[in-house]
């Protein structure tokens, strides 16, 4: 039974309410190795809508994915346009592998578009039904430009060879009831509604930079609409601001070979293969069947990895309060749970029966998928709250209204530790006291997120605009600095790395801002120390990041790449080579040619490559738009080391030896304050000689600019490309 | 509030050592295994490959796998994270 009902009634009320603003109708194109051949384009301003040709040079370039995504938004924007402007979009594309049914974690979608927190380009992966059904409806991507001047839905049916604007004046805006409304207005009859699946926000995106997408996928079996978050960048925001209520594609003729791969035999007989090393290994493994993301959080906690107090501190004696077993109590364990049909690394996790304590939907008892690590650590322990059930509670406030998880939780660790520290007060706060710990205060600044009033609206803007604000209180702009978890306008994702040299680089060089998808270091640098030199670091910092771009590309997740290996990987393998898992690269490069039957493609070196194109353009298009070089890949020092004399204590026997042994300093008889401001000498100028060798390795300048040789060699020479490049370069080569 | 120190750097000591993935020196003990080690590095993380000079160490002979004085131990953490 549906936690949320939607009466025949309601249903003919939002019917009524669709005026068609818009058509086109189409035929839906048989999918062919993987692609559609078109993307869709919609605008709202002038209610225009077009099928674009997806040509082989975009094919051969971009792969699809996020490489579409970057691609067509690059057309569509200048250098001038900021988030807000209509020209922005929101693009959404799976990839060519994305849809089939045969391997682990082949649903991904992928969004993009400026973002209302970094001004600059941003993407965020998310599971969920959407792009892969957007493919077979017969579009490997959409954008979605214009604002429209009252609220819509963009529906696109497969089914039909259909694509409308609608009015949609009488939808909800919060998720969790509008991904149930499109499902029940949009189905004929119950079955159809698996083949829905809606993209939404919510209230909170309305008031916050900070919004995020939820991509529903409807569970059959427990009938309810469940949701997925593209949470980074604010994409929600945009969209928002676009007046879309949703996206909603409807695809009704789901098979195993929608994909119409080239070789379908193969990508069984490696699917086969993957599928029994995840029912095998996995229990033995990660628990990622059973416990989902947050069995990291014991693991973050043991390693002092974890986020407390605003990244002050890496473990606390409390963390356990909220390890998976606090959460289990909710999950309704039918069976291993994906978001895609056929992953069997199935790490959904679906929580029922749960009553909710605060807020407009106070005393009603919600579903709710989740809580991932990142929210765990980001609203649980950054915020200092060993409240299992006020972090659950958040995971569905934050899904509903479209706000991101990450964001929020460490925004709102910035602001708590900045009340702590005097910097705020309550009546700066509007009488919350916004102490670490505090659950309640915690929900209430989301609720104001929600409802657009009170200090929450600040906190919605993002630790960047805080800072600025918080300066005007008069607090030192440094210690401000120094504190906020933040690269590019960004919020930090939920991993300490203080003692990670390769980890801060892998987070102040990611191109949308700190977010882990792109590289993540910290056992292999700070504990395995398998990468101890600048050159190990900087060839970790390039392979990695392309590496898991590649996902990106193609619709795929990352978590069957590396949280399960082979029993004979570590045997086998050592060192960085380990960390590859090249039986499952191997296996991606089987996936990509069984499905487009690219025979050209045969290492996971023209793996990489495809990414390596991708991930150059994405930092040219970064630089476009105003951003993209060095001054923006700088870190708050509270990510390299600890800003504060409290900080250097709580871990002085460490610190002091790192002195002796790394700085060459005897710290006996230095006071704290010395022996700290010693340490940040030595740490910021590591982190400078990486980013050097990062620069180098990856074949840009000094500047962090791809130089025209790279950009040649990687055949993304556009005209417009160049004219950008030459641009910041004093047109040197 | 004060968390627990969570691993040691290494040092010039006169005591015996072993040295663990070439970062740490941990103070060595008559009848030390590799379980011993891995307990006082805090190494709680359940899935390690563990190499005592070298040479591998299966999981079930960490408790009874003898470390003496100066050997160098690797323990790498099997782990995806995020």
């Amino acid at each position: 039974m549906a936690s949320v009902e939607i009466t025949k009634e309601r249903i003919e009320k939002l019917k009524a309410g669709h005026k068609v603003l818009a058509e086109f109708r189409y035929e839906p194109p048989a999918v062919e190795k993987g692609y559609a051949g078109q993307s869709l384009y919609v605008n709202l301003s002038d209610n225009e809508i077009a099928a674009k040709p997806v040509d082989e040079m975009m094919k051969k370039t971009f792969v699809g994915g996020r490489g579409f995504d970057l691609w067509l938004l690059w057309n569509a924007v200048n250098g001038e346009t900021k988030w807000d402007s209509p020209e922005n979009e929101v693009v959404i594309a799976a990839g060519p592998i994305g849809g089939i049914t045969q391997y682990p974690g082949t649903g991904k979608s992928i969004a993009v578009s400026i973002s209302p927190l970094t001004g600059s380009v941003v993407d965020s992966n998310v599971g969920g039904y959407f792009g892969p059904l957007l493919k077979f409806a017969g579009f490997d991507a959409i954008e979605v430009q214009g604002l429209a001047n009252e609220e819509v839905i963009v529906l696109i049916d497969g089914d039909e060879g259909l694509v409308q604007i609608l009015e949609a004046p009488e939808e909800s805006v919060n998720s969790h009831q509008l991904a149930e409304e499109m499902a029940a207005v949009f189905a004929q009859k119950p079955a159809e509604k698996r083949g829905i699946s809606s993209v939404s926000a919510g209230v909170g995106a309305d008031h916050t930079r900070m919004g995020c997408l939820n991509f529903s996928f409807y569970d059959t079996r427990r009938e309810v609409a469940r949701l997925k978050q593209a949470g980074r960048g604010g994409i929600g925001t945009v969209l928002r601001h676009k007046k879309v209520k949703a996206l909603v594609v409807k695809y009704s003729g789901l098979k195993g070979d929608s994909n119409h791969p080239d070789d379908l035999e193969t990508i069984q007989e490696t699917g086969a293969r993957m599928h029994r090393e995840i029912y095998e290994r996995d229990p033995i493994m990660f628990e990622m069947r059973k416990d989902g993301t947050n069995h990291l959080t014991k693991i973050m906690n043991d390693y002092d990895i974890l986020p407390v107090h605003n990244f002050r501190y890496g473990a606390h004696p409390d963390a356990e309060k909220i390890y998976s077993p606090n959460f289990q109590k909710y999950f309704e364990y039918a069976g291993p749970d994906g978001c895609w049909y056929g992953c069997t690394m199935a790490c959904a996790k679906f929580a029922r029966g749960f009553t909710l304590r605060s807020g407009p939907y106070k005393g009603q008892t919600i579903t709710v998928d989740g809580p991932e690590y990142e929210t765990v650590a980001g609203i649980g322990a950054n915020c200092g709250i060993w409240d299992a059930d006020a972090v659950l509670e958040a995971n569905f406030y934050c899904d509903t209204y479209g706000i991101d998880t990450i964001s929020f939780g460490t925004s709102l660790a910035f602001a708590m530790e900045c009340y702590e520290e005097g910097i705020l007060n309550s009546e700066i706060t509007g009488g919350l006291a916004l102490n670490f710990g505090d659950g309640d205060a915690m929900l209430e600044i989301l609720h104001q997120m929600g409802r657009g009033e009170g200090f929450g609206v600040v906190v919605g803007q993002g630790i960047r605009r805080m800072k600025q604000i918080f300066a005007d209180y008069g607090a030192d702009p440094q210690f401000l600095q120094d504190i906020g978890m933040e690269v590019k306008g960004l919020e930090y994702s939920e991993y300490v790395t203080k003692e990670s040299l390769a980890q801060q680089a892998g987070y102040g060089l990611a191109n949308k801002g700190p977010q882990h998808d792109e590289a993540w270091l910290i056992f292999m640098d700070a504990v395995n120390n398998q990468i101890p030199t600048f050159q190990d670091k900087a060839e970790a910092l390039h392979y990695f990041p392309m590496w898991r771009t590649w996902f990106g590309l193609n619709g795929l997740c990352k978590l069957p790449w590396n949280d399960v290996e082979p029993a004979d990987n570590r045997t086998r393998y050592s060192g960085m080579d380990a960390a590859k898992v090249p039986e499952h690269v191997q296996n991606y490069v089987q996936l990509f040619r069984s499905v487009t039957g690219r025979q050209d493609i045969e290492s996971g070196d023209d793996l990489v490559r495809m990414s390596e194109i991708v991930y150059n353009f994405q930092r040219v298009f970064n630089l476009k738009m105003g951003y993209g070089t060095r001054e923006h890949d700088a870190i708050p020092y509270r990510s390299a080391g600890p800003v504060t004399d409290l900080e250097y204590e709580s871990r002085a026997e460490r610190y002091d030896q790192q002195l002796i042994d790394l700085v060459g300093i005897v710290p006996s008889g230095m006071s704290t304050t010395e022996k700290r401001l010693a340490l940040r000498r030595y740490r910021e100028d590591q982190y400078n000689q990486l980013v050097d060798a990062v620069y180098e390795r990856r074949g840009w300048n000094q500047d962090g600019i791809p130089t025209l040789a790279t950009v040649r060699a990687l055949g993304i020479d556009f005209p417009d490309v160049v004219e950008v490049i030459r641009a910041h370069t004093n047109g040197d080569e | 509030m004060q968390v627990a120190l969570r691993y040691p750097y290494n040092s010039e000591v006169d005591y015996p050592v072993i040295r663990v993935n070439e970062k740490w020196d941990i103070p060595w003990q008559e009848g030390m295994t590799v379980s011993d080690v891995l307990a006082a590095c805090e190494f709680t993380h359940q899935h390690v490959v563990v190499s005592v000079n070298g040479t591998a160490v299966p999981p079930d002979q960490h408790a009874s796998w003898p470390v003496a004085d100066g050997d160098r131990v690797q323990v790498i953490h099997i782990i995806g994270g995020g």
